[in-house]
């Protein structure tokens, strides 16, 4: 039995053993917005957050969450349906073109920005998101939401301060 | 994935008495390797025994050391303050190893215990002249590495901590693999208590191996001018789809300068 909480919804679901991470958020929680691209840690289409920190949930054994905080890309957006800015960033600067490679995309860059509160370069902003491929975009559409993503959440939190 | 069990024992008393009780169980430390192999069904286990919650996450200094937990992920070495500040050379290669969610799951110890022929962490421990603290022994990293995936721990052993002598200097230089990141070669260079050392990863078909010739020369003068006219021998080198054995020998020169130049104290 795994217990842990899923987008702040608490769970308990008998999982194998063997179930991954991402199976278990897929079938057994039908949350299809976690993709599984190369199922071999290469492309970060499954790249969830747990405890905070984005991990690759094909390369992490669900019973591994016991306990944990677990948010997919189905946790973002606010309840009326209000884009999270980081996806409202990659619709208005056009991240993604299939759409494929976004969910991780999104989550990755979230957990980027929120190791660096300093800031960071497009190049950094590049370099932070190896461990997420796009076969659409060329990146450079992604690297520019990010950055947009990065001012409005400055500008969200200096209000709020 | 073949059929499993997945145990999570709460003492390392209690880890040992589960692998002494079932030669088919494993450890699982961060399984970014393990867990894509069982995955690929290249190997099959009873029991996955995972190791993170032993309490072995950790990061200490003392006066001449630094000692890191066997489950501290590659992420957090790389983000300590105590490591950057210490051995810069190691918190740079642990930066370096994969992306940053492999970094966010992957430990120290698990890389040891591996030794991937192309792992980064076997030529920090080495060239550092680390020490590999099991459940019942401590074990010189000169003797640790017995070739490729192959170590002097035993079947039920476990890794509990490295310890590493904190070096004058250190700094770590990689080609990597543009597709998986691996080390097509890494050398990591050091200045440490037992005088420079040069360990060599992802290019030799025995694993990870010091480098005597520029070790010597470094020896006489720690420079970049000093190992510039020192051979590397092509006939141990890997060879394959993304290079020959000729040309990793070469990048193993052109790696070992880099490193020394920039070499950080």
């Amino acid at each position: 039995m795994l217990t842990c909480s899923v987008n702040g919804t608490s769970q308990s679901v008998a999982v194998e053993g063997r179930t991954l991470l991402v199976e278990f958020l897929r079938e057994k929680l039908g949350l299809t917005g976690t993709h599984v691209g190369c199922d071999t840690s290469q492309c970060g289409a499954c790249v969830v957050h747990v405890n905070g920190r984005s991990v690759k949930s094909c390369t992490m054994l669900a019973l591994q969450a016991e306990s944990a905080a677990i948010t997919t890309i189905e946790g973002l957006a606010a309840p009326d349906g209000a884009l999270h800015p980081m996806q409202a960033a990659f619709r208005d600067h056009h991240g993604l073109q299939c759409g494929f490679c976004t969910p991780g995309m999104v989550m990755s860059a979230l957990d980027l920005l929120a190791q660096n509160p300093q800031g960071l370069s497009d190049r950094e902003i590049r370099e932070g998101l190896e461990g997420n491929l796009c076969r659409c975009t060329g990146y450079h559409n992604i690297v520019r939401a990010v950055s947009a993503a990065q001012s409005a959440l400055r500008e969200t939190d200096r209000q709020a301060a | 994935m073949y059929e499993l069990d997945y145990a999570k024992p709460a003492t390392l008393q209690d880890a040992l008495a589960a692998l002494a009780a079932d030669p088919e169980a494993r450890p699982l430390a961060g399984g970014q390797t393990f867990l894509p192999v069982l995955k690929q069904r290249l190997n099959r286990v009873s029991t996955l025994l995972d190791l993170s919650g032993l309490g072995l996450a950790t990061i200490t200094r003392t006066a001449d050391a630094i000692e890191i937990g066997a489950m501290t992920t590659h992420g957090a070495i790389a983000a300590s303050a105590e490591v950057r500040a210490a051995i810069p050379g190691l918190a740079k290669l642990a930066g370096w190893i994969g992306d940053t969610q492999v970094r966010n799951c992957g430990t120290i110890g698990g890389s040891l215990a591996n030794n991937d022929p192309s792992a980064c962490h076997p030529a920090a421990a080495l060239a550092l002249g680390a020490t590999i603290r099991t459940d019942r022994r401590a074990i010189a990293a000169d003797d640790f590495f017995l070739g490729m995936f192959a170590t002097a721990l035993d079947p039920d052993e476990l890794i509990v901590s490295v310890s590493f002598p904190i070096p004058r200097c250190s700094n770590y230089e990689k080609f990597r693999n543009p597709a998986s990141r691996y080390a097509m070669v890494g050398v990591f260079v050091a200045d440490g208590p037992a005088g420079p050392r040069v360990a060599v990863t992802g290019a030799g078909q025995g694993g990870v191996f010091r480098h005597a010739a520029m070790e010597a020369a470094l020896a006489q003068d720690f420079s970049a001018g000093a190992i510039a006219d020192v051979a590397t021998s092509a006939e141990d080198m890997i060879g394959d789809i993304h290079g020959s054995a000729a040309y990793r020998a070469h990048l193993v020169g052109v790696m070992a300068r880099r490193a020394v130049e920039a070499a950080q104290t």
